[in-house]
């Protein structure tokens, strides 16, 4: 079409009514080739395309709750809190990632906690079990319960991004700091990475 | 103890010395690593007898796949909307309330992310990176825009971009900057292009997004680094006409590329151009190529000859410009590893075996404690400094080829019979229409006919 009125153009010359001139049949041949650039594009890129959004999350057995999440979020606080999965808690009466080490037995005094915001309330089950939930509105994700979890205890503390509160920034500032990897992009409609649930 | 009997015996022993240990290493590494890999059981679950039940942990959903492909229809009416105010209706005003509009829905409601800006470093990703499947409606913000700016122009930018909009809104008191300065700073969105696709296809990280400067705006939220560039971004756009997206938005090179084959585009006046001149000065990017006098375009097809020879020179100094920014290109690919973070981690981590690090780092504090083969690391970094070695080479080069069709297009000033939108710069902001006094009297025909 293009090629047909450049051609017309030209044989009826200047006087024609329907030329086209140089400078236009260039800018339609540009056009095609621009056309053919986004369509190459959109077929390359269309053909990794997933129908299902990403959104960020933290892999729980890689994290090694270096504290970055506290700090690095767009958000204050930050969208990354402790989550408890309850069904391997070892409901401990002396819980490593409640109390201080070194903290006296029992003895539920702000100072003694590991939590420096006192979002973990404990209470109490049955003897000898105790309770630890987390107040996501007190928890500011900065793992030291986590760690203690860890370290003496079944791990059934860890960190999750939650999703009522992350802005799912396209780069994660919290991923750009975090040095081992653990955070990364998951399904929207899988958007948590949990520790003791059947996978 | 008896002498071997045969040579087969001599040769048994030892191997079963060597399953012993193996099955020992075996032993000891279930015991350290059976909490970690199965399950965590320290210590028992307990069997309550109170009849109590384990709550649950709430998983709070993201936003709806709903909203994201809500956000794609929303942005593909405020494309056709901007397209026909700006070439139909030709209204600042209208073109403005739909800026409003636009800045208040992809900026401060939707908190900007994902934005056709920064999805160009998704699509670098996916076809660099066979592990990243890019959701559609990121697709379909990559390539809406592109598409409405083949048919109408840079509409996108002036009336759908949140970030076009926030500056284009506050610019109060526009500040000509001088032409040189202007021409000079027009090479760094190429640049930061290039550096943008380096940078993902490295797996470095998100440059763009890393460094927008009114991200942190529409969210209220940031650090305090970037909320003094943020700050110090929107102070300048009183004053210089939308800053980042002639001078920085490496989305901005796609769609100028596009707008000037665009099939169609704004027109300054409706009708006839009568060479005032008028809407130069009411554009405040730069982005009306004037109507040169008469008497210039007569001094012009004299000098003929002159353009052509400086047109032959700077053609040929071409290739001589992409060689030596190439070049230029590959020698800083030593300082923009540096900013990866697995080679900073390989070189801290060699450092410090070689005993010149002054304190470890977190990244090698968790390196180390992975168990991750120092091998593994180093040949991970090497391959990333080779990218970039052979990335300083094509970013230096294409560097070099924009400054030369730069040139290439001022050696022959073009005469203009009509002041005309600079195609690619001009973002359809619709300022100069109520400049033109031909525009005024289709606006008022009737005012006209009584007079």
């Amino acid at each position: 079409m293009l090629f047909d009125r450049w051609r017309r153009g030209r044989a009826k010359g200047a006087a024609g009514g329907e030329r086209m001139s140089r400078r236009e049949f260039l800018r339609g041949l540009g056009g095609v080739g621009a056309l053919l650039g986004i369509g190459a594009s959109a077929g390359a890129a269309g053909s990794r395309a997933g129908r299902d959004n990403t959104v960020w999350q933290i892999d729980p057995d890689v994290c090694v709750q270096c504290g970055n999440c506290e700090v690095n979020c767009v958000l204050k606080p930050s969208a990354v809190k402790c989550v408890h999965a309850y069904a391997i808690c070892g409901y401990c009466d002396l819980c490593s990632g409640y109390f201080r080490p070194g903290a006296p037995e029992l003895d539920t005094g702000a100072e003694f906690q590991v939590c420096p915001t006192g979002a973990i309330q404990r209470s109490f089950v049955e003897d000898p079990f105790y309770e630890y939930a987390i107040d996501e509105e007190l928890c500011i994700g900065c793992g030291k319960c986590v760690a203690g979890c860890q370290a003496f205890g079944n791990g059934s503390l860890f960190l999750q991004v939650r999703h009522d509160r992350c802005l799912n920034c396209n780069s994660c500032s919290i991923a750009g700091k975090c040095p081992s990897g653990a955070f990364r992009r998951v399904p929207a409609s899988r958007p948590y990475l949990l520790k003791g649930v059947e996978a | 103890m008896r002498a071997p009997a045969s040579r087969l015996e001599l040769g048994a022993r030892p191997r079963n010395q060597g399953l012993r240990r193996a099955a020992l290493v075996v032993v000891i590494a279930g015991l350290v690593l059976a909490p970690r890999l199965f399950g965590y059981d320290r210590f028992p679950r307990p069997e309550f007898e109170s009849g109590y039940l384990l709550p649950d942990s709430p998983t709070p959903e993201p936003r709806s796949v709903f909203l994201e492909y809500l956000d794609v229809g929303v942005l593909a009416a405020a494309l056709m909307l901007s397209a026909f105010l700006a070439l139909k209706v030709r209204r600042r005003w209208a073109l403005a309330a739909l800026s409003l509009f636009s800045l208040a829905y992809f900026g401060f409601w939707r908190r900007g992310c994902v934005c056709p800006v920064g999805s160009i470093q998704n699509v670098a990703l996916a076809l660099s990176d066979p592990g990243y499947a890019l959701p559609i409606p990121v697709l379909a913000f990559f390539l809406l825009p592109l598409a409405a700016t083949l048919l109408f122009g840079r509409t996108f930018c002036g009336a759908v971009c949140p970030l076009g909009a926030i500056q284009d809104l506050v610019l109060i008191k526009p500040v000509r900057i001088p032409r040189w300065l202007g021409q000079v700073l027009g090479v760094m969105p190429y640049l930061y292009l290039g550096l943008t696709i380096l940078f993902v296809v490295t797996g470095t990280g998100f440059l763009t997004c890393r460094f927008d400067p009114f991200v942190s705006v529409f969210r209220l939220s940031g650090g305090l680094a970037i909320v003094i560039f943020s700050l110090s971004f929107v102070a300048l756009s009183l004053f210089v006409g939308r800053p980042y997206c002639r001078f920085l938005c490496p989305y901005g090179v796609l769609l100028g590329w596009i707008s000037r084959f665009s099939r169609r585009h704004v027109t300054i006046t409706p009708e006839e151009c009568v060479r005032c001149r008028l809407c130069s000065d009411a554009c405040p990017y730069d982005a009306i190529q004037e109507a040169g006098p008469d008497q210039a375009a007569a001094a012009r097809l004299e000098d003929r000859r002159t353009d052509v020879r400086r047109f032959g020179i700077v053609l040929l100094a071409i290739p001589v410009m992409i060689g030596a920014f190439a070049w230029a290109g590959s020698r800083l690919n030593g300082f923009l590893a540096q900013m990866n973070p697995t080679v900073r981690l390989a070189r801290q981590v060699v450092l410090e075996d070689r005993g010149e690090a002054e304190e470890t780092t977190l990244e090698s504090r968790t390196f180390r404690a992975s168990g991750t083969p120092g091998e593994e690391l180093l040949a991970e970094a090497a391959a990333v400094q080779r990218g970039f070695a052979v990335g300083g080479w094509i970013l230096g080069g294409f560097v070099g080829l924009v400054l030369g069709f730069r040139l290439l297009s001022l050696a022959v000033p073009r005469f203009r019979r009509d002041s005309e939108p600079d195609r690619a710069a001009c973002v359809s902001c619709g300022r100069c229409f109520a400049a033109c006094p031909i525009e005024h009297r289709r606006r008022a025909p009737l005012r006209e006919a009584r007079v």
